[in-house]
Order: structure tokens, then C-alpha cells, then sequence
């Protein structure tokens, strides 16, 4: 099921949470609302699962070309996974899991035995067989998170809400259920949304991401557009890592760069750390004077912090640790540095 | 540092680990006496002496003073008025507490103010705005007089008074809890196609329902108990009239204070039984919150 939002605008006394925004999610595809707190990313979510009203206007929902924006929240057809779960503390697992079931009226309720069949299933599905008559207290994070899910699904939804669905997890169960939702997703091919603040979380997951701001959509686009083509400042600086260089940049950039830094007018340049060239300083070869400040060697890449100049501006740049051992650089070294790729604009936008 | 603190230990001889924040011994024996002191005098010696006076003549002589058809009457009559007032209450308690915490409207810090009302004014004045509506000089009063309906000096005044006086009960219990809780589980409950009342008979209520039954035993308390409300509106007609407190008055008045105090001992019983039943419903809630973390 598709889900269309248009000219969504929504404040709360004098502040403005979504600034009349639109948004196309396509059939059976898995979005991510990525933005800082405070974005309109939750909000969004919310209108989109009927828990929010929009304000009244022009805005309209819909799902599948269907008019829901006056349709009540439970009966939209929408799964929704809450930030901290929101599991009922005094049912067990199962209950949980029942409840949207067993509240239907007596005509479409099934009958108890396929109702526990039905949370059987489910139970399964999440992998949590032995544990349908446990509390929510008694489950980790990982489990809780997946119970909430198992409960948004038992009522078969068209379309899956999460809001921050991996937020409140340690590093590693966050990544494990992070793999178990894709493939889930793939699998049952459900029509999903969810909010993030995490960039590498959005980037690895999603099909598409919509990136938001200030109450505004930014970007949409496959992870792969908005990372490598950036259409505003800030998406530059929210994705990723990014240096952003007063202009003008002594010496051209590197060969085969794409993005030659030609424009008169642009006063910055936004370019990522792996996208500059660093070489040993030496007369006749172009480049930026550059001065190492400090480097990180722990992990896949260095990264080598450099000093521009005689300026305040500090620049990152990520390289093999081939290339930092073939450089044997240390600090105070004085270095050129060239960029490869990056992208100017020509107003100062600031995070 | 170390020296400081091995010295510290050298001077006390307890031999317990030293503690930062501990007193000496002085200190912290005059401080326990003094708190003793105050709650022997000021809590255990007020309730033996009900007991003493009310047993002094006798164990037959305490029972005597229930067989006595006024101070059956005052019973009845206590118990009819809390039997009315403690459910009222908790319909109203509950609805409020459910408006203000898990909805945002305008004047929501006016309800609140208003709710506490209850409990800043003199209980006699609450008394007294009853008698300035319903009484013979009241709004109503010549209304009231026409369609012969008796409010004050009668039992529907003394419940009125009642109600009002133990309002905040309920709801002041409920509020802080419901708005810890949050409207994720409620909302949670509606996405799930929950209506209205399935969402609060299935999630709201079985979330509150220690806190609910702390608020009910409170408030029962003060509605079995009120003295000052209740004695503007009653009238003093015996056998009619007449609630617990209002009859311990007229009792040690007419200096008959074996019944005084025997009916004194029932409101003391009712007292300790709440006091009971609220550290059973604290242990119980501390447990499940407990196993809820």
C-alpha cells in the first residue's frame, strides 16, 4: 500500500513542527524519516498513523490513493512500534501480542483458538516461542522491541510505523535486529516508515531516505543520491562526516575530479574526508598548505586532523593506512592537500 | 586522605565502618529521643487514652454504648454517607485525572487549582457554601422550601459536604501517576483499534488500580471522619443528623465520656485499619513497580 501525504503543516502554539510537507512513500518499500530532533520527523509519523491531526487546510493522507486523513487512527489499518515500546506492563507477552485482536467486535473477532494461533505465529516469527507468558518487564530491549512489533502486526497492517524503532538499544542488538528487520520487511513486504536520527542506521536500512529539517523535507532519494549527491548544506553535514573549506582553495583539485571549484561566487566548499588527496609537502607539486595536527590510526582508515594555513580552520582526511605509512607523516609535518571530489555553495549555511 | 580517614575510624569505637555522614553518638541519641518524644506525645498518647477512657468502666460497659439507638443512628449514617460520597468521588476522581493528564486543553492549570480547592479552604466554610445555597436564606432556599425539599440540616447536605471535602482524595492520587505513565500504552491500545472505553477499561485502569485503591481508602477515611463541613450542615437532630465525629461531640458535652470515647474508638479503629490497608497497598505497589524495572 502506498502512502501519499501532501501539504502537511503542523504547529503547536507558536512553533512550527512540519511546514507544509509532502511526501510519496511507494508500495512495499522501506523509508527512512532521518533528521535531528526537532526535525518534524516523529510529528510526520504520527499524522501520517492518525495519532496527529494535521492542521486544517489543505492537508490530506492517503493510502492507496484512498482519502484517510478523517479516518480514526484504529481503523487506518497502520502498525505502530513506539519509541520505548509501550507495551501494556500488566499483560503477558501473548496478551500483548492478542490484544488488537481481541478487542474487535464479536462478528470480526476470531475465535480464541485461532487467536492463539495466531499469537503462536507471531511468537515465532520473533523468535520468542517460550516466552509468551512473561511480563514486558521481565524481557530485554531487544525482546521488548520485538514484541511491539509482533503486537503491531497481529492485526495484519497495511502499513508499518516505527518510530525510532532501534533508539533505545545497545550497540550490537541494534544492529542484529536492524538485519532481522530488513530481511522481515523484504520478506512479508509491508509498506514501511521509520524515524531515525541516525544516519548510518537510515543509510544502511532503508530503500529510500527523506531527510528533514526545521520542519521542512530537504531531500529524498535511494541512500546512495543522498550521500554522494547531497542537495543542501545541511544534508552534507548531517550525512556523514564533512569538511567544509573557506573558499578560495588554492590549487586545483586532483585529477579526475568531477567538481572543479569554478564558481566565482561560491564561498564554501563541502567536502568529505575521504575525498582529499594528502601528499608530503614539496615545492612544484599544487595543493593547500596544510599543517598535521594530530592522527588516528585505530580502525579501518586513519584519520589525519590538519591544520590549514595559519587559520583556525581545521580539516579532516580519512586514507588508507597504507597511504599513512607509505607518508610516515607525525605531527607538525607540513602537507598539500588536494580535493577529489566536493560541491560549492555560495551562501554560509550553518547545522 | 587516607590518613584522615584512618584516623577518623581510630577515634570511633563502634568499630563500624565509618561513614561520612554520620553524627556522634550525642547528636544522633538526643535526635532520636526528640523524635520519639513527639510522636509518643502527639500520636501513641491520644490513642491509648481513647482506648483507657473508653474501657474504663468495663468491656461490657464499652459494648453498652453501641446498643444505645443514637449511636447506632450516627453509624448508620456515617456509613451511608461514605457509601455515597466515596463512589461519587471516585467516578469524578477518575475522570479528572484522566482529563487532565492524558489530554492538553485550555485551562488545564485552572482544573487543577480547582480540584485542590477541597483542601484550602476551612472545612467549616465548605459547610457554610452549602448552607449559603441550599439553606432557608440560600439561593434556593425559598425554591427548595416550596417543592418541600430539605437539603440542609438534613442527610442530603451532610453528603453534599462530604463529597466536597474529600474530592481532592482521588484524583490528587491519580494525576501524578497517569501523567508518569504517559499515553504511549493508550495510544498504542488505539492504533490497535481499541475504542475509547475499551482503551481505558483495559489499559488505563489496570495501570492505575493500586494508586486508585490508596485514593479510595484515603478518601473514605476523610468522608467516615469529617468533622467541621459536616457539623455546619447537620443540625445536631439526634438519631437523624448525626455522623460519628458529630455524636463523640455531643457525647463528652453532656460529659458521658465512656460513650464518647467508645464511639472515639471506632473512628481510632477505622483510622488504624487505613493506616494498615495503605502500607499493604504501598508494599503491594512497591512490588509491582518493582518487578515492572
Amino acid at each position: 500500500m502506498s502512502i501519499q501525504a501532501t501539504h502537511i503543516t503542523k504547529t503547536f502554539g507558536a512553533y512550527t513542527a512540519l511546514a507544509g510537507v509532502d511526501l510519496h512513500v511507494p508500495q512495499g518499500k522501506l523509508v527512512a524519516l532521518l533528521g535531528p530532533s526537532g526535525s518534524g520527523k516523529t510529528t510526520l509519523l504520527r499524522i501520517i498513523a492518525g495519532l496527529e491531526h494535521p492542521d486544517a487546510g489543505s492537508a490530506r493522507i492517503a493510502f492507496h490513493g484512498q482519502d484517510v486523513t478523517h479516518v480514526p487512527a484504529g481503523k487506518r489499518g497502520v502498525g505502530f512500534v513506539f519509541q520505548h515500546y509501550a507495551l501494556f506492563r500488566h499483560m503477558t507477552v501473548a496478551e500483548n501480542i492478542a490484544f488488537g485482536l481481541n478487542v474487535r467486535s464479536r462478528k470480526e473477532r476470531p475465535s480464541k483458538a485461532a487467536i492463539a494461533a495466531r499469537v503462536q505465529e507471531l511468537l515465532k516469527l520473533i523468535q520468542l516461542e517460550q516466552l509468551g507468558s512473561r511480563y514486558p518487564s521481565q524481557l530485554s530491549g531487544g525482546q521488548r522491541q520485538r514484541v511491539a512489533l509482533a503486537r503491531a502486526l497481529a492485526v495484519e497492517p497495511k502499513v508499518l510505523l516505527l518510530d525510532e524503532p532501534f533508539g533505545a538499544l545497545d550497540a550490537q542488538v541494534r544492529k542484529e535486529l536492524r538485519r532481522w528487520l530488513r530481511q522481515f520487511q523484504r520478506e512479508i513486504g509491508i509498506t514501511t516508515i521509520f524515524v531515525t536520527h541516525d544516519q548510518e542506521e537510515a543509510l544502511e536500512l532503508a530503500d529510500e531516505v527523506v531527510v528533514m529539517n526545521q520542519a521542512r523535507i530537504e531531500q529524498v532519494g535511494t541512500p546512495q543520491e543522498v550521500y554522494d549527491h547531497p542537495a543542501t548544506p545541511f544534508v552534507y553535514q548531517f550525512l556523514g562526516s564533512v569538511n567544509k573549506l573557506q573558499l578560495p582553495w588554492r590549487g586545483l583539485p586532483s585529477e579526475g575530479s568531477s567538481i572543479p571549484f569554478s564558481d566565482p561566487k561560491a564561498t564554501v566548499a563541502f567536502v568529505r574526508p575521504h575525498d582529499l588527496d594528502i601528499a608530503r609537502f614539496s615545492i612544484g607539486l599544487e595543493g593547500e598548505v596544510a599543517t598535521v595536527k594530530s592522527i588516528h590510526s585505530a580502525g579501518a582508515l586513519a584519520r589525519i586532523t590538519c591544520q590549514r594555513g595559519l587559520g583556525e580552520e581545521y580539516i579532516e582526511v580519512e586514507t588508507s593506512r597504507q597511504r599513512l605509512e607509505e607518508l610516515r607523516l607525525i605531527p607538525e609535518d607540513n602537507v598539500l592537500l588536494r580535493v577529489r571530489k566536493g560541491r560549492t555553495f555560495t551562501e554560509d549555511y550553518t547545522i | 586522605m587516607a590518613s584522615t580517614a584512618s584516623s577518623l575510624t581510630s577515634t570511633r569505637s563502634s568499630g563500624a565502618l565509618p561513614r561520612a555522614t554520620q553524627d556522634s553518638a550525642w547528636v544522633r541519641w538526643s535526635l532520636i529521643t526528640v523524635a520519639l518524644g513527639f510522636v509518643g506525645f502527639f500520636l501513641v498518647l491520644p490513642l491509648a487514652a481513647v482506648f483507657t477512657e473508653a474501657l474504663r468502666r468495663g468491656v461490657g460497659a464499652y459494648f453498652d454504648s453501641f446498643a444505645d439507638p443514637d449511636a447506632r443512628s450516627a453509624i448508620r449514617l456515617t456509613l451511608l454517607t461514605a457509601a455515597i460520597s466515596v463512589p461519587a468521588n471516585l467516578v469524578f476522581g477518575v475522570a479528572a485525572a484522566w482529563c487532565v493528564s492524558k489530554f492538553a486543553f485550555r485551562g488545564k492549570s485552572l482544573l487543577i487549582t480547582l480540584i485542590d480547592l477541597p483542601f484550602a479552604v476551612s472545612p467549616v466554610i465548605s459547610g457554610l457554601i452549602y448552607v449559603l445555597i441550599f439553606g432557608a436564606q440560600g439561593w434556593f432556599g425559598s425554591w427548595l422550601i416550596d417543592h418541600d425539599i430539605k437539603i440542609i440540616f438534613a442527610v442530603p447536605g451532610i453528603v453534599l459536604a462530604t463529597t466536597f471535602v474529600t474530592f481532592p482524595f482521588i484524583a490528587r492520587e491519580l494525576i501524578p501517576l497517569m501523567q508518569a505513565q504517559g499515553t504511549d500504552e493508550e495510544y498504542a491500545a488505539i492504533t490497535l483499534g481499541a475504542s475509547g472505553w475499551q482503551t481505558f477499561w483495559r489499559v488505563t485502569l489496570p495501570n492505575i488500580k493500586w494508586g486508585l485503591f490508596y485514593g479510595v481508602i484515603l478518601c473514605n477515611a476523610r468522608a467516615m471522619g469529617e468533622f467541621g463541613a459536616v457539623s455546619v450542615v447537620s443540625g445536631h437532630i439526634r438519631g437523624e443528623t448525626n455522623t460519628l465525629p458529630l455524636h463523640v461531640e455531643i457525647l463528652y458535652n453532656e460529659y458521658s465520656f465512656v460513650g464518647a470515647f467508645a464511639v472515639a474508638s471506632l473512628l481510632a479503629l477505622l483510622a488504624i485499619a487505613t493506616l494498615v490497608l495503605k502500607s499493604f497497598i504501598e508494599w503491594r505497589h512497591a512490588q509491582v513497580r518493582g518487578a515492572a524495572h
